[in-house]
């Protein structure tokens, strides 16, 4: 170690340890750093003696004013903030606590009361916390993953939590609205009407029940289909024929509850969404500079803490090193493409604008093979031949088999495809990731359309009834059954997938030595694709339980199998994915797809009640035009002061201002925003500015001395206090060490600085 | 609840409740994590404060600090001797500090100290080359380290002394979204 580095502001002694300039130490943006910071809680702290020290021995007016000041205003701050919350050592914080307890008690007595308040409520609110989070859900289960795989996949599971207790907080809604009532009714002498069978042709409904001699396995393929017994009960909308129900002392309109049930949970599920994902979203927007930080990022915060399993830890340093090396190549291709030429530019787009062209077909022609597979199932249920059972099984599951098999294939497709297009990794991974999330949700959408045209196509146009009621005396139940199968299908596969691929794949790799294991390799838990499994079902949630109001509640089932299942697969047979996730993005891109879902839930319900003709035959809107209509409807009924409020909140006047107040409301925040940036980046430039000033007023100053030092070799030193300008905390005399006074003893081995 | 207990007093116990952000029933259990580390060192009545220090060396050998590149740091910094021998206030600190309801500010606070290997108030380019190190152990060549540190303190330094005082860091880690869910130990 050399004696002393050439660095005018800092020097090393001989031992090596940085011993800083004290001139330094006497700054007061350094003072604060020992006492408090502004605006966090705060600092850290000597002994009290210090302190005292500090003050007594203070060297100039000047200084010990700073002092005063600053322990007056740190005693200020100090008041609000509980102790716990302070950077000190235990017996400080206890002795902290005894003065608080002493000024207390100098206090008036409604302070003192309200301080104790304050305190005992705070312990209270403690206690509560701590007795919900021990009534959460697989609390044990989730902190045995965050132990094992680390807070990436923690947070899969914890999205799986979340999206169990959405469904049962829906089914509840749905049931004590819809169902509640009716199965009340007979107990509390309730007189149900019910919708009359007005013998025109669109209210005619066949009975789809089995006669004669049911076989046992049409039973099984009436429960994985929800046809035959299952269609006239309480799963599907066609069994809720009531039209009102009147009780001792109130009548209850059951399609007005119906519909604004189906309004409810759709809203209930967006706002906790938004809920949950706003702090996500909220850094992720303001922070936007996060890809600028991704260096420190991993160095300061990439360590998981929780991680207590040997494997685990191995495999998060792995992981931490391929993303620090994916960083590394990722400024190496950055320069790469920089340094582009005119020519290979012009490749590269013809290349990306090629495979867009060849991804868009693939989609198309995914698409195109879902609408034939619904349209052939539906005809192949219409024509009623019953071929054999796994025939007619396969019919009844073709859109979903395709769906699938399509779900499947493409992501693989897009993996390959990207690498030829040359992005960088990062963009690439969200690129694929986006195809991949599109692609899912739109072939439900396409599922959707393919049944609507086969719904509203009649032999004559236009259809009687507004559908076709030959084919579809009660299309709800219909469309319902199809997202029941969608749902059983689901759940099928993943248990299939789970048992069939994944624990093979472990015993092959544990114990074949052949090649193909080695290239095959353990299973990944791919959180992505995981992730978007589970929110293609939750969207099928979404749009069926209009028309099949117990699905959320099979959904919930569904995923509460689904955690264990997945848990034992991850415990057994993977290892954590070579490429981390991040568990804040995720949470952010969790929310952000299954609102993407949502929004595309919403689109067919919205459609279904507002424009198609509602079936005359069955369910609850059998005396109306549209489902919707029994809002306008119920409106007309009401007394007159309500009535006009509600036309006044509904009429173009009032949409047409609020929507100019909010697009006023959404330009100013977006001016603000800009303002801050700039304000922000201008105080940065200003902040290295001034750093540049310190040290450079620091050298001259530390020159000065040097020189005067030299000019007066023969004088001792001086007493301690100050002597020619009150603006330094210097005396001049031959020993630099000395002359140059010291606030406080250098850092020692006390680990409170 | 806590009656039959005869480890602290009354007080002692709601001292603690002010002092972390642990419950009664939480501290008792930390008490007997502490105690299992050296059962014949700590005595298990703690009413009249026995002056007992725990050694660094048994200390690391808990499951939840054991695979920690930091668990030797973490327990200096939380050590009131900086030698990395904690007492049971120090003990209980620790993980008062680490825990998942201890707020971001602390956390930074303790996390500037645990980096900051020389102890002088900034985070130099050898104390980011020590903690890249011991995040990779090794397995990085030391130019991509050089590298890696380099990028590093270009990202966070703002008033441009090429080492990183506590405000640059703060101000860092307030926009790294995975340092509240990551620095935390659950016991």
């Amino acid at each position: 170690m050399e004696a002393m580095e050439v660095d005018s502001v800092f020097y090393t002694d001989r031992s090596g340890r940085v011993t800083s300039n004290p001139l330094l130490d006497q700054l007061p943006s350094y003072q604060s750093l020992l006492y408090r910071r502004k605006s966090s809680t705060g600092g850290t702290k000597r002994r009290s003696s210090t302190r005292a020290r500090l003050s007594s021995s203070g060297s100039g007016k000047w200084g010990v004013n700073t002092v005063n000041r600053l322990e007056e205003k740190q005693k200020g701050q100090t008041e609000q903030r509980p102790i716990r919350e302070l950077a000190k050592t235990m017996a400080e914080k206890r002795r902290d606590k005894t003065q608080r307890l002493v000024e207390a008690r100098e206090l008036s007595s409604w302070r003192q009361w309200r301080q104790s308040t304050r305190r005992n409520l705070r312990r209270l609110k403690d206690d509560a916390q701590e007795w919900l989070s021990s009534l959460q859900l697989w609390r044990g289960d989730i902190h045995l993953i965050e132990g094992m795989f680390g807070t990436g996949i923690l947070s899969y599971f914890s999205f799986l939590r979340f999206l169990v207790m959405l469904n049962m907080i829906i089914f509840l809604l749905m049931f004590s609205f819809v169902m509640l009532p009716i199965i009340m009714a007979p107990y509390s002498s309730g007189n149900t009407t019910y919708n009359q069978n007005d013998g025109s042709i669109c209210s005619v409904y066949p009975s789809s029940a089995r006669r004669g001699l049911v076989i046992f396995h049409e039973h099984i393929t009436d429960l994985l289909s929800g046809g035959g017994f299952l269609e006239q009960t309480y799963l599907f909308y066609g069994y809720y024929k009531v039209d009102k129900i009147h009780f001792p002392s109130i009548t209850y309109n059951l399609p007005l509850a119906y519909l604004l049930a189906t309004v409810a949970y759709l809203f209930l599920s967006l706002i906790w969404i938004v809920k949950r994902s706003a702090t996500g979203f909220k850094r992720n927007l303001v922070q936007d500079e996060d890809r600028f930080q991704s260096f420190c990022n991993k160095i300061f915060a990439g360590w998981d803490f929780c991680i207590t399993n040997e494997n685990a830890a191995r495999l998060k340093r792995s992981s931490l090193l391929y993303e620090l090396k994916t960083d590394l190549e990722e400024e190496r291709i950055k320069q790469k493409i920089k340094d582009r030429t005119r020519k290979e530019k012009c490749r590269i787009y013809v290349i990306r604008l090629i495979l867009n062209l060849f991804v868009i077909a693939v989609l198309a022609g995914c698409f195109y093979s879902i609408y034939v597979a619904t349209v052939f199932s539906q005809e192949a249920q219409m024509n009623n031949t019953k071929v054999n059972f796994i025939v007619d099984l396969i019919n009844e599951y073709l859109p979903s088999i395709v769906i699938t098999l399509a779900n499947f294939i493409t992501p693989l497709l897009f993996s390959v495809i990207i690498n030829y297009e040359d992005y960088s990794p990062a963009f690439e991974i969200r690129f694929t990731l986006m195809r991949c999330v599109f692609m899912r949700l739109t072939s439900i959408g396409v599922l959707l359309f393919s049944l609507w045209s086969q719904i509203t196509k009649c032999k004559e146009e236009p259809c009687v009834c507004g559908y076709n009621h030959v084919l579809y005396s009660c299309w709800e139940t219909r469309v319902g059954q199809e997202m029941y199968k969608l749902t059983v299908f689901d759940f099928i596969i993943i248990v299939a997938v789970t048992i069939f691929v994944e624990f093979p794949r472990k015993l092959i790799v544990k114990y074949c030595e052949c090649g193909l294991a080695k290239w095959w390799g353990q299973q990944e838990f791919a959180i992505p694709q995981n992730v978007l499994e589970i929110v293609y079902g939750q969207t099928i949630c979404w749009i069926g339980t209009f028309y099949c109001p117990m699905l959320p509640a099979i959904c919930t089932i569904k995923y509460f199998f689904i955690f264990y299942i997945k848990k034992v697969s991850l415990m057994n047979n993977c290892r954590p994915a070579t490429r981390p996730f991040r568990a804040s993005s995720s949470n952010f891109f969790f929310l952000g797809v299954l609102l993407i879902g949502l929004a595309l839930a919403c689109l067919p319900v919205i459609v279904s009640v507002a424009q198609i003709n509602c079936s005359q035959a069955c369910g609850p809107f059998v005396n109306y035009t549209t489902s919707w209509e029994v809002l306008p409807t119920t409106v007309a009924q009401l007394p007159d002061g309500v009535r006009t409020l509600l036309f006044a909140l509904s009429s173009e006047a009032f949409a047409v201002s609020f929507f100019v107040f909010t697009c006023l409301a959404m330009f100013y925040v977006i001016a603000l925003a800009g303002a801050h940036k700039r304000v922000i980046n201008q105080l940065r430039d200003q902040l290295a500015m001034e750093g540049r000033d310190k040290r450079f007023l620091i050298q001259k100053l530390c020159q000065a001395q040097r020189l005067s030092a030299i000019k007066s070799p023969a004088s001792k030193s001086q007493p301690r206090s100050s002597r020619s300008s009150p603006c330094y905390h210097t005396s001049f005399s031959n020993n630099f060490n000395e002359a140059v006074f010291l606030a406080h003893p250098p850092p020692d081995s006390s680990t409170h600085v | 609840m806590g009656n039959k207990q005869t480890t602290f007093t009354e007080e002692q116990l709601e001292a603690y409740q002010d002092c972390t952000f642990f419950t009664r029933k939480e501290i008792l259990r930390l008490h007997g994590r502490y105690r299992e580390l050296a059962p014949h060192l700590v005595p298990l009545d703690y009413t009249n404060n026995p002056d007992i220090r725990v050694p660094l060396t048994l200390i690391v050998t808990m499951p939840e600090l054991k695979e920690n590149p930091f668990r030797d740091r973490i327990v200096e910094t939380f050590s009131e001797d900086g030698q990395g021998n904690l007492s049971f206030n120090d003990f209980v600190d620790m993980f008062s500090a680490l825990c998942e309801t201890s707020p971001r500010e602390l956390k930074t606070i303790y996390a500037f100290k645990i980096y900051d290997f020389n102890r002088d108030n900034f985070i130099c380019k050898q104390d980011l080359e020590k903690t890249v190190n011991k995040l990779t152990k090794g397995e990085l060549s030391p130019e991509e380290v050089t590298l890696v540190c380099d990028k590093a303190i270009e990202e966070a330094d703002l008033d441009g002394d090429s080492k990183l005082s506590f405000s640059d860091f703060e101000n860092m880690i307030s926009k790294a979204p995975d340092f509240l869910s990551n620095f935390h130990v659950r016991i």
